[in-house]
């Protein structure tokens, strides 16, 4: 059962058939995948959907059309966990983190990944390919291993080592640019036209690519008893997570799958690296490309395709877009790791921080529910709090020493 | 001077399925312009209706984005390569 038809150009309609094709012919707009949704009405019911298996698969209706079967690691169907110490730090009444660290390489790039592997598979494709930030590039080489895929994954040379060393052990090829991401796409833009036999998750394959991140607003709203939130708090980057979370939500609205309405939607930025918090707190309806500068290198993409959309979303409900420095980073993912358990990548840090901004400005309502998308694992990037985040003292094995470290750090009474 | 013009594979179709043009020309515009005068039709694919970029398009002088330069009044050097690449990608 899958309700997806063919392609569609976002800016003036052209209609496209099920093929690798990302931008217009005519104009250069994006394609999206188009559904049925007439059809799906009372097809894709809250059972049909229970009934499937505890992945993003469960809502395969509503996703592109997997072919036979999906290429499925197991993405999705990550906790929604209530953040209750979290929310008290705050002084908001309701918040839920969307605990995305916990998908099979530690990001929500597998939902995302899942879909676009399983659209390549069927449409014929060998090979698999992405340019990156470290977390596409991760996923993306596990999910080529899974199947026996070659893949190529072509990132920044200088990333975190721990997305290198992650990405490097599935055995495909990693190239290492030296540059900072938007080199790195446009380079893969240009590849692509040269190699269109490679299944670029990202770029010849966008348009099923990026519905995979429909399944963060379709879990979010299944795991709050079949209603929708307030309000979202979206990393973003390229800003397609944002604007599919967004399609998710209003998808589900029109199936009649879901009780409320869409929520505000708001978006978070590192300083370093805030091209849309920037031209969303100018007016503008267009981005001034930036040259990246944070820790928050799976956030740092200065020239982001989905930009003109993502400023749509945040204005269409009243949102607002935080813009965060990177010392605010390290405290929120801190923050966030002392409060509930959770231990976020910096992009986390982010969000985390952004919401704690909005807050304070009064565009989040305290009193309205809240939920946080924490998009990577903190393992993902030790490097940026390794020296900060250590023993609390180093001792020689014996009773005395820990019964006086013990007494340092106010365990003990002091005697 | 001359300079080459790459193609993405969108418009190839318009200048008989090559991925680079060479032409005479000083700045992005009069390159854009000067395949338009041998392959008509490309101008108008790249440039919206006040002669500005399309915002779908972006456009790269030596591997630099022109909005970081001088846009179209970029001033081109002998051999360079002018790069027209679709906007929406990655990420």
């Amino acid at each position: 059962m899958n309700f997806a038809t063919g392609l569609r150009c976002r800016e003036c309609g052209t209609a496209y058939p099920d093929e690798a094709r990302y931008v217009c012919n005519n104009c250069f707009g994006p394609l999206e995948v188009g559904y049925d949704l007439d059809a799906a009405r009372g097809v894709v019911t809250r059972e049909s959907i229970q009934e499937g298996p505890l992945s993003i698969w469960r809502y395969g209706a509503l996703l592109p059309d997997p072919g036979l079967a999906p290429v499925d690691l197991g993405a999705g169907w990550t906790p929604l966990r209530r953040a209750t110490r979290l929310a008290e730090v705050l002084g908001v009444r309701e918040l839920w983190l969307k605990d995305d660290t916990r998908n099979p390489t530690g990001s929500f790039k597998d939902r995302v990944v899942s879909v676009a592997l399983s659209s390549a598979r069927r449409l014929g494709f060998t090979t698999a390919a992405c340019a990156s930030t470290g977390n596409l590039a991760t996923s993306v080489a596990a999910h080529a291993a899974f199947i026996g895929w070659p893949s190529v994954t072509i990132i920044p040379a200088d990333l975190e080592k721990s997305k290198i060393a992650m990405t490097a052990i599935f055995g495909g090829t990693v190239l290492g640019v030296e540059g900072n991401y938007d080199d790195v796409n446009r380079l893969c833009v240009e590849l692509v036209d040269e190699h269109p036999d490679w299944a670029f998750a990202n770029i010849n394959l966008r348009p099923f690519y990026s519905e995979g991140s429909k399944t963060l607003a379709f879990e979010i709203s299944e795991q709050l008893g079949w209603r929708t939130p307030d309000q979202v708090v979206v990393p973003v980057a390229s800003g397609s997570q944002l604007t599919k979370v967004a399609k998710g939500f209003k998808e589900f609205i029109e199936l009649g799958l879901v009780d409320g309405s869409a929520p505000v939607l708001f978006g978070a930025q590192a300083t370093g690296c805030s091209p849309i918090a920037t031209a969303f707190s100018t007016g503008a309806d267009f981005i001034t490309p930036q040259r990246p500068n944070t820790i928050a290198r799976s956030l740092a993409i200065g020239n982001p395709a989905d930009a003109p959309y993502v400023l749509d979303e945040l204005r269409a409900n009243g949102g607002d877009c935080g813009s965060v420095p990177d010392d605010e980073i390290l405290e929120c993912i801190e923050l966030l790791a002392k409060t509930e358990g959770v231990f976020a990548e910096t992009a986390g840090g982010v969000t985390i921080a952004s919401l704690r901004q909005m807050i304070n400005r009064g565009t989040i309502d305290r009193d309205k529910s809240i939920v946080a998308i924490i998009s990577g694992h903190g393992l993902k990037t030790l490097d940026a709090i390794v020296d900060t985040a250590t023993v609390s003292s180093t001792i020689s094995p014996s009773l005395e020493a820990a019964e006086e470290a013990l007494r340092f750090h106010q365990l003990v009474a002091a005697s | 001077m001359s300079v080459v013009v790459r193609l993405p594979g969108q418009l190839r179709s318009l200048v008989g399925g090559v991925g680079e043009v060479p032409v005479e020309a000083t700045t992005v515009r009069e390159a854009i312009e000067a395949v338009d005068a041998a392959f008509p039709g490309l101008a108008t694919r790249v440039l919206d209706d006040d002669g500005g970029l399309r915002r779908f398009v972006n456009v790269f002088v030596a591997d630099e984005d022109v909005r970081f330069l001088d846009g179209l009044d970029t001033v081109l050097e002998a051999g360079q390569t002018v790069s027209l690449v679709p906007a929406v990608a990655g990420g």
